[in-house]
């Protein structure tokens, strides 16, 4: 540890930005046009392309299973796959805030080099502005990225049809409760851990082995429930669920019982919802069970044409109930 | 929700058996030989029986009413207007819990929109955290709002103790307390109501105990169940009434006796005797009902926002449309209600019932399938 501490300065423009982007951005990032240093990536693409970007503000930033670096490259990796694209660059902007623990903000991007290395992504123009302590909460980093389309037509929320069997790709709740376990400096009997990963490489998979991938999305923020019902909204259509079907760990069931939270609506960073023809369902199951990533799949649902834009759960004791949209943020019980 | 087989499940997870859950289903299916009209009082029972799937699981001659169970929901017009006064008043901090700060005034306002209209009012998790803002504030008064039932007014009657200790004086409480046994009497007493069986409040009862509901079982003849919030613990609380029922008995059965001794909580009791006596109070929908209610006792009148800020309930006029009452005493379903799910929705909501996660009608919106 060096305790060193990030300065004002390094975000003047002057020689001490330049030794942050060089010797910390660049050596960590490992990408050609990001080394060049020129205003802009020179890139040549063709074809349909996938562009998504998102903004990462997390506290704490260095969480069980990774950290706001990795998880901005995991996210926008994920929200491009998502459209059925394969992701071929990132662009990475940070907000530093003054003092800023250096061997901190070294962590982060050196995950961002390795997470977009696993991916097979490029980081190929990045930003930095450091701002007067308090002005934001250590360090915030918003990255864009670009794929190019791999599907014909492209998996999108508008399209589950009727007969369509639902997907997950693995257990919910792991990366929402994981956050808010350890900004309430709660620990488990069982550690609970994010699962904060990029799915292109399990995506690409079920695309070219299996096809036909109506839609693909990852519940992110408002987990599992509220990605299936905008996506009922969205197709115009009722999504059918069994509760005793959806994977949930040990850990994250006992701390969610705990804390008075619904699992199916915490955040997940490292999973994915398939929907397509039920004849596919078994192949599709088969192909993501092959890859650690997707070793929990599972068919949780199926698609119907009654109940549109609503979102149905056949209880553990076989009831039905909607499961709706939060109208605000779930929050820990208190008592 | 699935769980990796290896684990042994534990004692809690049997009272979510489903297996187990279904077998008591059909034990209250073949119990049953007339209709069972019941009512929980709690709002955690509310949500529990909706989000289980059990609400949908009742035969039809079991019949759900959900009472006034939710002390957002209860808390009256009158006492909504009067502390809204109180947030715009100088020199008043309103401590309060989340949930009541959407809660809409006769006039339309709410402890939010007196906030954004500059009233000074703080959300607590606890009613000490309001005895440390009176700490930290020692220019204003900080007046906590004691809504709740017997089972948060004792640590509000603690905290009072604690700030009397502490000589903090510039602590208040607006004490709108109210006690669940007189408002069930009421119930009972009303024809219109015509309950057949009560599941009592696990949390309540833990404080309570069971000799305070004897007069239902005794002068109501009505059969009643002590339960808590698990799915088995639900369905044999209705197993139990129904087999009462049929066998023409009435009696109070204890079936959360892991966590309700039948004599309740006498430590909570005493602290809250020694601050608070029952007084008469205003129930949304039902009116006055006497006896229902805390007020300070006169050793701890000091403690007494009510008194201290000369403060008083003042006739309103009820929330135009808002048939929230007759819900609350189950004659109306919630999606019986003209303005439900059209004027009235979680995000904009008319009156407390759809304000409150705990509130029928919020059940209703967020879980009920045939809207």
């Amino acid at each position: 540890m060096s305790g060193k501490k990030l300065l004002l300065d390094a975000g003047s423009g002057g020689r001490a930005s330049h030794r942050l982007v060089r010797d910390l951005f660049v050596r960590h990032l490992n990408s050609e046009p990001l080394a060049r240093l020129d205003d802009a990536a020179f890139l040549a693409v063709d074809g349909p392309l996938a562009m998504s970007t998102d903004t990462f503000t997390v506290d704490p930033v260095v969480f069980p299973g990774g950290n706001i670096g990795s998880l901005a490259v995991h996210g926008t990796v994920n929200d491009v796959a998502m459209l059925g694209a394969k992701p071929l660059y990132l662009t990475c902007a940070f907000v530093l805030e003054e003092g800023l623990d250096l061997d901190l903000l070294e962590l982060i991007v050196k995950s961002m080099g390795e997470a977009a290395a696993a991916a097979g992504v490029q980081v190929v123009a990045g930003d930095t502005k450091v701002v007067p302590k308090g002005a934001a909460d250590k360090v915030f980093i918003t990255t864009t990225g670009v794929g190019k389309v791999m599907a014909d037509p492209y998996p999108s929320g508008h399209n589950a049809r009727p007969g369509d069997a639902v997907l997950i790709s693995g257990t919910m709740g792991d990366h929402g409760l994981t956050i808010l376990a350890q900004r309430e400096g709660l620990t488990f009997e069982t550690p609970v851990a994010s699962d904060s990963a990029s799915l292109n490489h399990l995506v690409e998979k079920l695309l070219t082995q299996v096809g036909d991938i109506h839609v693909l999305r990852d519940p992110t923020r408002g987990g599992l429930a509220t990605t299936l019902n905008e996506i009922a909204e969205q197709s115009g259509v009722g999504i059918f669920l069994k509760e005793d079907r959806i994977p949930v760990t040990p850990a994250v069931a006992s701390g969610c019982s705990f804390l008075g939270l619904d699992p199916l609506y915490l955040a997940n960073e490292g999973k994915l919802i398939c929907i397509l023809p039920q004849d596919k369902a078994k192949q599709a199951i088969a192909v993501m069970q092959a890859d650690p990533l997707g070793a929990g799949a599972v068919q949780i649902g199926h698609v119907t044409e009654e109940n549109p834009a609503k979102v149905i759960l056949t209880t553990a004791l076989g009831g039905k109930r909607l499961l709706g949209m939060l109208e605000g943020e779930q929050l820990p019980r208190i008592c | 929700m699935s769980q990796s087989a290896s684990v042994p499940s534990s004692i809690l997870d049997s009272f979510k058996d489903p297996a187990l859950c279904r077998a008591v289903l059909e034990q209250l299916k073949a119990e049953l030989d007339s209709p069972l009209r019941f009512m929980e009082v709690c709002g955690t029972h509310t949500v529990a029986i909706f989000r289980s799937g059990i609400h949908s699981l009742l035969p039809g001659e079991v019949v759900h009413i959900s009472g006034p169970g939710c002390p957002v929901c209860v808390t009256h017009d009158a006492e909504v207007a009067l502390f809204l006064e109180l947030a715009a008043k100088p020199g008043v901090v309103v401590a309060t819990f989340g949930d009541l700060m959407r809660v809409p005034g006769p006039q339309g306002g709410s402890l939010k929109s007196a906030q954004a209209e500059g009233g000074r009012v703080q959300i607590v998790y606890s009613p000490m955290d309001a005895l440390k803002l009176a700490k930290d504030h020692p220019g204003d008064t900080v007046v906590f709002l004691g809504v709740g039932f017997e089972t948060t007014a004792p640590t509000v009657a603690a905290t009072v103790k604690m700030a009397r200790a502490a000589g903090v004086a510039n602590f208040k409480v607006l004490s709108f307390h109210k006690l669940v046994p007189p408002a069930l009497r009421a119930l009972l007493a009303d024809p219109d109501t015509a309950l057949d069986a009560l599941i009592l409040p696990g949390h309540v009862s833990a404080i309570i105990g069971m000799d305070a509901y004897r007069f239902i079982a005794e002068e109501f003849k009505t059969p009643a169940a002590i339960t808590g919030f698990e799915p088995l613990d639900i369905l044999q609380s209705l197993l139990e009434v129904a087999k009462q029922k049929r066998e023409g008995r009435a009696e109070i059965a204890n079936l959360y006796t892991r966590v309700v001794p039948p004599q309740g909580n006498p430590k909570a009791r005493a602290i809250l005797d020694e601050v608070f006596r029952p007084a008469d109070a205003l129930w949304r929908g039902i009116g006055t009902i006497p006896g229902s209610g805390l007020a300070f006792t006169d050793a701890y009148a000091d403690y007494d926002a009510m008194a201290c800020l000369g403060l008083a309930l003042k006739d309103v006029k009820p929330l135009p449309g808002c048939r929230c009452g007759e819900v609350l005493k189950g004659k109306m379903k919630p999606n019986d209600c003209p303005l439900f799910a059209k004027a009235c929705t979680p995000a904009s909501p008319v009156g407390p019932c759809m304000v409150s996660s705990e509130g029928s009608c919020a059940a209703y919106f967020k879980f009920q399938l045939e809207l």
